[in-house]
């Protein structure tokens, strides 16, 4: 980066990047702040930015009106679930593909990318129907099964594209040396694929978390994750303003966190490895 | 180099996959096809019976069908257009030198990771209410009237929700694509002689082309089936303003319980995408080698 720059032009450009970034951040810190105040504040104009009572009462509400708690464990359970049972399939079919390539390799990635075509809700009739005739409506174990699918494209190109980077001479020097499939899968590959996994681990997890069209449309109550527990805040009872800051805070937190960690993995993971 | 022991061990790891796959794709679009050709309505159990295309006519000849597809597009085009153009600035204004990269870096990419039906209800109630809301105070403090964003701009609110959450995505990959970019051959532009503009349209812009490509098709792909963002905020309304297709096939769905026409709608969803998946496929594979 060996640049010219001067002290004035840093300067222009870290008071426009900072506005910027501060205009784009700007909903987020709003909806936190929101969340500390009481509702009459929350709903005054003009908004108070810092100087108000700051209460926690708001989260003690949430909990006790929509039980986040119970929620937040359903998203854990569907979104971990999910993402890793995708992987354990996922895992050998990215192990082969990058390893033991075939002339048909490139056709059958392709044609697990063009699976995450198909747009959700043409087969949403059927779905539903399949769910209501084995009980699987509203219920954990459902819910897992199809975000796991439908993201499991997703999941074994992301392994792909890591495992294709670790070098195959290591692999030879290690056949030259004796070792069998097995021994190899052990103790040279694995050690090797660790950190791809666990990117694809986060950001498949993420993608679960976050997902809003199955979660809204398999599930009503007993299931329900985080995005379900939000929507019941759609329909406004009174002043409802600094309990949806706070549930919302509370809904994206975890996530706001774990996705901050995976952000240099989310270009190659989200492009299918064509930007990295 | 691969041997014949590890072939047959490749062939029998990738298969679970390959087969879990195949099901989940064949089994509910084959019921798709199946159901769009019956008349069948869960208010009515036992009385489907074959109808042939008749659920097709139907769907494709509801006034709703325009006015979804129209909302579809409209959505679709504008959020793109926000996201790639303001995507492709806030890039370039990342890459410059500043103090406190990672901490920008960090606010820019936050709206990504947050849940749709969080910040669809946020912005419309904390932001676009038209009252209390944080754009009402702005325009009030200006001297302006505030605007009853769902009531006026119902699609355009929409558009705007959507274009928050995907714009980080559209930086950060731009970002990420200008940073391999050859600093010696922006220079060396500069040195001839070559204005900033024009060193961006002839050097940056050229490279970005490919990126830009990624970052539309990938957005396509999840802005054709935009839902939850709809249906905490208008639920299709006011009239079917801000319905979509998506929203459309769901309505028909669970709503109506009209499985056959659902089924067709989704059908005529699955064709929409797919005509668009060609185009990524093509971009994705050429970069492949594998």
């Amino acid at each position: 980066m060996a640049r010219r720059d001067s002290a004035s032009r840093v300067f222009v450009s870290t008071l426009a990047a900072w506005v910027v970034g501060f205009l784009i951040f700007f909903p987020i810190l709003w909806m936190v702040l929101t969340s500390f105040k009481t509702e009459l504040e929350a709903f005054s104009t003009p908004p108070s930015f810092l100087f108000f009572h700051w209460t926690t009462e708001n989260y003690a509400t949430v909990q006790e009106r929509s039980d986040y708690v119970a929620h937040a464990m359903n998203s854990l359970i569907i979104a971990g679930g999910s993402t890793l049972i995708a992987l354990l399939i996922a895992v050998p079919a990215a192990w082969s593909m990058a390893f033991a390539p075939t002339k048909r390799t490139k056709d059958v990635l392709l044609w697990m990318l063009s699976t995450k075509m198909l747009p959700p809700v043409g087969v949403l009739v059927p779905i539903y129907l399949i769910f209501r005739d084995f009980g699987l409506l509203d219920t954990r174990s459902g819910l897992i099964l199809v975000l796991c699918l439908g993201n499991l494209p997703i999941v074994v190109w992301m392994l792909f594209t890591y495992f294709k980077e670790i070098p195959k001479d290591i692999l030879e020097a290690a056949r030259m040396d004796g070792a069998t499939v097995g021994k190899e899968l052990i103790y040279v590959l694995t050690p090797m694929a660790v950190p791809g996994i666990a990117s694809t681990l986060l950001l498949n997890f993420i993608l679960a978390w976050n997902e809003a069209f199955w979660t809204l449309n398999l599930t009503t109550s007993e299931a329900a994750p985080l995005t379900v527990f939000i929507a019941s805040y759609s329909s406004p009872e009174g002043l409802f303003w600094a309990k949806l800051s706070a549930a919302s805070t509370l809904a994206i937190a975890p996530i706001l966190v774990l996705g901050w960690f995976s952000q240099r993995q989310l270009v190659r993971g989200l492009t299918f490895g064509a930007v990295k | 180099m691969a041997t014949q022991q590890t072939q047959t061990l490749g062939r029998l790891l990738l298969t679970p996959a390959v087969a879990l796959l195949f099901v989940w794709m064949i089994v509910p679009l084959g019921m798709t096809i199946y159901f769009s050709l019956l008349s069948y309505n869960l208010l009515n159990p036992g009385m489907e019976r074959f109808v042939g295309l008749e659920n097709y006519v139907y769907f494709l000849t509801d006034p709703a069908f325009l006015a979804s597809l129209r909302n579809t597009l409209v959505l679709v085009g504008s959020v793109l257009l926000i996201t790639v153009v303001v995507g492709t600035l806030v890039a370039l204004l990342l890459d410059q030198a500043f103090v406190g990269r990672s901490i920008v870096r960090l606010m820019v990419i936050a709206p990504f990771f947050v849940m749709p039906t969080v910040s669809a209800l946020v912005w419309k109630n904390l932001l676009m209410h038209p009252v209390s809301g944080m754009f009402a105070w702005i325009m009030t403090s200006i001297g302006l009237e505030p605007i009853d964003w769902f009531a006026q701009y119902p699609l355009f609110s929409i558009i705007l929700i959507v274009a928050w959450q995907w714009t980080p995505f559209a930086a950060l990959i731009l970002l990420t694509a200008l940073q391999s970019l050859d600093e010696e051959q922006r220079e060396a532009a500069l040195m001839d002689g070559a204005g900033a503009f024009s060193t961006f349209l002839y050097i940056t812009l050229p490279h970005l082309a490919r990126p830009i490509a990624v970052v539309i098709l990938i957005e396509t792909i999840f802005l054709l089936t935009v839902f939850a963002e709809i249906y905490v905020t208008t639920g299709g309304g006011p009239g079917l303003q801000t319905t979509n297709i998506a929203f459309l096939i769901y309505s028909q769905a669970l709503i109506q319980y009209d499985v056959g026409g659902a089924s067709a709608g989704g059908l005529v969803a699955v064709v929409i995408a797919n005509i668009l998946a060609i185009f990524l496929m093509r971009i994705v594979g050429r970069s492949l080698e594998v």
